[in-house]
């Protein structure tokens, strides 16, 4: 619980989640708030390339303007923002259960276990990921799914990293020395207290995670790699704009401002979490306790 | 020699990956109106009849000699294709590095010294949003204004940039300075994606750890001692947070990888990203796994150089002090 209020008290983290709250909201009540059809054409020789905030023969407002087939550009975003929030969310799911286990593994079992994990760990890292991406989703029929699975399997790593540390920090604590004294296995100690202690800082954590398989995915579109073509992803709007950038530079820029404002409130989360963890934090406060308890031990 | 055994790794993975991934090589390489007897006899010449460990091992011990097959689109050895290509991505990873580190540190330590004045915090705000943006929209970005915009605002000759290719059509009929300047007018913008995104990434990491340095007792005594501040900051502050910015060095490799493949295929750079993106788009699996290997041995050589230069900036990590 110290976690959320350490990253809600700081303001670059708070920004940060309103943010991401904004985003997912929009995405979640996307067929609400979307003013047409993503996907409905029109009149297209007379609704193409509408520039932002003009309304075309029937008098509609296109905010951000249309694109190539007259298609409403906000729309489209809005309904991108579905498959962008979607996929960066379930990849960061799927990384925090394979680094949680890996972490968790390593710290709980020690020895050469935890060394042979984190050489795989180290290894991993040093992977380079896109191109392990292409390969696998260019080379079997694209599917999301596919898409969230290499995205999950190949972002772990600095997950098992950090689980492992706090996993170790709170092995060392005297709760569960006293578990073990009770009479409890070492898999219930992990299971029982030291899963549930570390996972807030975990799940924060991999916010810095989703930022990029936000824009890995957008970069597999963009590619056209990624979601197949009417669907709208913030990835494809951007290759879409790409070809359309002498007559309609918009049709790029939106999606992208879009895209970085997914990225920048992931990693302002993620430099709070990281300020409200920093050892060095904690070793100032842990000054003042021990400053405090040694002034009263001298008042006694 | 763990070097050498993390590209095997690496190279293994890629070689099962695109053997167990699902299509088939052989009907692209006879075309699609092969019979069954054809698509046999295409399998036959591939080598696809065999066992699969029967195959990786045939193909590792080509690999190693530098036999790396003939491309199925192209029909030219993989090796030729590559040999043209790397060169060029060479050149751009090689100078954003460059222009990544001098930039990165010159701007953190600047930050550092002036902590908390307007500036940090506007170059610190600067790099956050740089840092947010996606390689292929910062380079569709800057194609959008210093291509199009540029020409169509009627702005000066030198700030029109080329946004396709390494050199002009016409380059051949230029004077040998003005291909060089050619060359270099055609480097702006893929260079500038990179070294964009990669400063705004290493001054973040220099800020944070040149104050970390800055607080302890020995950078108090050199003030103490009378040594400037310019001294002091290139002395002790940069030696000492260096090392951590090398070991992002390493870490930051794949990332730079992963920029320069959409930054060739946006510019048409005909690199070894751009190779791999229309190798893979047409399945094309000599050169996708060939392509894969060696980004992932670059990878690697990468990490390897990290380590060396830790003992040329630490002198504790070096083995034999006296």
């Amino acid at each position: 619980m110290s976690t959320w209020r350490a990253l809600v008290r700081d303001r670059r983290a708070a920004i940060g989640l309103g943010v991401l709250t904004v985003l997912a909201l929009a995405a979640i009540f996307a067929p609400l708030i979307a003013p047409a059809d993503p996907l409905a054409q029109n009149d297209i020789l007379r609704t193409r390339f509408l520039a932002p905030f003009s309304s075309g023969p029937d008098n509609v407002t296109r905010w951000l303007g249309t694109d190539r087939l007259g298609r409403d550009l906000l729309s489209r975003l809005l309904y991108g923002a579905r498959i962008s929030l979607l996929v960066g969310g379930l990849a960061m799911t799927v990384s925090l259960a394979v680094g949680g286990a890996i972490g968790f593994t390593a710290a709980a079992a020690g020895g050469a276990v935890d060394r042979t994990l984190m050489t795989i760990t180290d290894a991993a890292l040093m992977f380079p990921r896109l191109v392990l991406l292409l390969v696998l989703v260019a080379l079997s029929r694209p599917s999301l799914g596919l898409v969230v699975l290499v995205l999950g399997f190949t972002g772990w790593m600095g997950i098992a990293r950090l689980a492992r540390a706090e996993a170790a920090a709170i092995l060392a604590r005297p709760y569960v020395d006293a578990a073990r004294a009770l009479g409890q296995t070492r898999f219930a100690v992990i299971l029982r207290h030291v899963v549930p202690n570390a996972l807030t800082p975990l799940i924060v954590a991999s916010s810095l995670g989703v930022g990029n398989a936000i824009t890995l995915e957008a970069g597999l579109s963009f590619l056209g790699l990624g979601v197949p073509a009417p669907a709208p992803s913030w990835g494809n709007l951007i290759a879409s704009g790409r070809d359309a950038l002498v007559n309609a530079p918009w049709i790029a820029m939106f999606p992208g401002f879009a895209l970085v404002l997914a990225v920048v409130a992931c990693n302002l989360v993620a430099d709070g979490l990281r300020d409200a963890l920093d050892p060095s934090s904690r070793y100032d406060s842990m000054i003042t306790v021990t400053g405090a308890r040694g002034s009263a031990v001298n008042r006694t | 020699m763990v070097g050498a055994g993390l590209i095997l790794v690496v190279v293994t993975i890629t070689f099962l990956l695109i053997n167990l991934a699902p299509g088939d090589p052989a009907r692209l390489w006879a075309g699609p109106a092969a019979g069954e007897a054809e698509l046999a006899a295409a399998r036959h010449a591939l080598g696809l009849d065999q066992p699969l460990p029967t195959r990786y091992v045939s193909w590792l011990w080509n690999f190693v000699r530098g036999d790396w097959g003939m491309s199925l689109a192209r029909q030219r050895p993989v090796a030729g294709l590559i040999a043209d290509a790397l060169p060029h991505t060479l050149m751009l990873t090689g100078l954003s590095l460059l222009a990544t580190y001098l930039g990165g540190i010159t701007l953190g330590l600047i930050q550092a010294a002036r902590n908390r004045s307007a500036l940090d915090t506007g170059i610190t705000v600067g790099s956050l949003f740089v840092l947010g943006m996606p390689s292929y929209w910062l380079a569709t970005m800057l194609v959008l204004v210093f291509a199009y915009g540029a020409a169509r605002g009627g702005w000066p000759g030198w700030l029109q940039l080329p946004a396709l290719g390494v050199a002009s059509l016409d380059a051949e009929f230029l004077s040998p300075v003005g291909r060089v300047m050619d060359r270099a007018r055609h480097l702006v913008l893929p260079l500038a994606t990179l070294g964009l995104l990669g400063i705004a990434g290493t001054a973040r990491f220099v800020r944070a750890a040149a104050l970390e340095v800055g607080h302890l007792p020995y950078i108090r005594t050199a003030r103490a001692k009378g040594l400037g501040g310019f001294v002091v900051a290139r002395r002790h502050v940069l030696r000492n947070a260096l090392i951590p910015v090398i070991t992002l060095l390493g870490l930051s490799l794949p990332m730079l990888f992963s920029g320069t493949v959409f930054v060739e295929v946006i510019f048409a750079w005909p690199g070894m990203g751009r190779e791999m993106v229309s190798a893979v788009g047409a399945r094309d699996y000599p050169v996708a796994l060939a392509t894969t290997a060696i980004y992932g041995a670059l990878v690697v050589l990468g990490n390897l150089a990290a380590d060396l230069l830790y003992a040329v900036a630490d002198p504790r990590l070096r083995e034999d002090p006296s």
